[in-house]
């Protein structure tokens, strides 16, 4: 079964690659590219699944994944500009896509040795637009 | 696995009405949503796309492209109209939500090859299609699942009516 835990962080980013001019820009990133950036209220839901513990009924203490959503996502990222002040953004470009892909990648040793896995992240970047990792591709 | 969903929005009317039912049989079965004048809903269209993710742009496609393909084959179409009256798709198809999702689904993935990227020639595969009619009714298509019949090529065929 499933368990999914929700965050919240608002941070400013654009979306430019710096070997391409400004108009191939706009044609890749719309007005994700505006250069001095923007803000979003970024949402993380969380999906871990496992079963329960036989003695304590939980899949996993979600009071620890809170922390864990804390210490890896919430902390570093709220009220930044991810461009400037979060690697590796400095020089991967912070589409919802790689902001996903790195939330993953900082949550996913939290579950080493653990019973419950890392289903699923799923990143809000407006109510209009989401992205989805799930465990099966993350070799590739 | 990864996929990227936009949700886009469009408001249509209907009336549910089957040419194979009875008026009292239509009534029965579709409730208030038989009413002759129709009414209408603020559809939300979700459309996710899977792929991979372009290490140079870390997007898996353009999202203003994918944002003009559904506007020019879906919104294009269906906001602000009467689906029954407006819409050839469903001169012949009762559009519940249901049939609203597979018509949908059908339309974007004809045309999907307008995504493919000038240098690659491909584009992320359309994966799932959800048409939320209310907060409450939320209706979802998986492409390649094979219980999708072409319903395009459908209404084309003659429809055989109960007497």
């Amino acid at each position: 079964m499933f368990v999914t835990r929700k965050a919240e962080f608002s941070a400013s980013h654009f979306c430019r690659i710096p070997s391409l001019g400004d108009a191939a820009n706009r044609e890749l990133f719309g007005e994700e590219a505006n250069p001095n950036g923007h803000g979003h209220n970024y949402t993380v839901e969380v999906t871990v699944e496992g079963d329960p513990d036989p003695v304590t009924g939980m899949l996993i203490d979600l009071k620890e994944l809170k922390e864990w959503l804390e210490q890896e996502v919430v902390d570093p990222m709220d009220h930044r500009f991810l461009n400037h002040e979060i690697p590796p953004f400095d020089r991967v470009v912070p589409t919802t896509p790689n902001i996903a892909r790195e939330i993953w990648r900082r949550l996913e040793p939290r579950f080493l040795n653990r019973t419950a896995s890392l289903a699923r992240v799923r990143l809000f970047e407006t109510s209009d637009l989401y992205v989805d990792i799930t465990r099966e591709d993350q070799n590739a | 696995m990864i996929t990227l969903t936009r949700r886009y929005h469009f408001s249509a009317s209907h009336r549910l009405h089957s040419a194979a039912l009875g008026e009292a049989e239509n009534a029965r079965l579709y409730g208030k949503c038989n009413n002759p004048y129709g009414h209408g809903h603020d559809y939300v269209l979700e459309v996710t796309v899977a792929g991979n993710i372009d290490e140079t742009t870390g997007l898996l496609l353009p999202i203003a492209r994918l944002d003009r393909l559904v506007q020019n084959q879906v919104l294009h179409l269906f906001s602000h109209r009467n689906l029954n009256l407006d819409l050839p798709q469903f001169a012949r198809l009762v559009p519940t939500t249901e049939n609203v999702a597979l018509v949908i689904a059908e339309l974007l993935e004809r045309q999907w090859h307008l995504l493919n990227d000038s240098q690659t020639g491909t584009a992320p595969r359309l994966h799932r299609v959800h048409v939320q009619e209310t907060d409450r009714n939320g209706f979802e298509v998986l492409i390649g699942a094979p219980q999708n019949k072409s319903l395009l090529d459908f209404q084309h065929e003659s429809v055989t009516v109960n007497a």
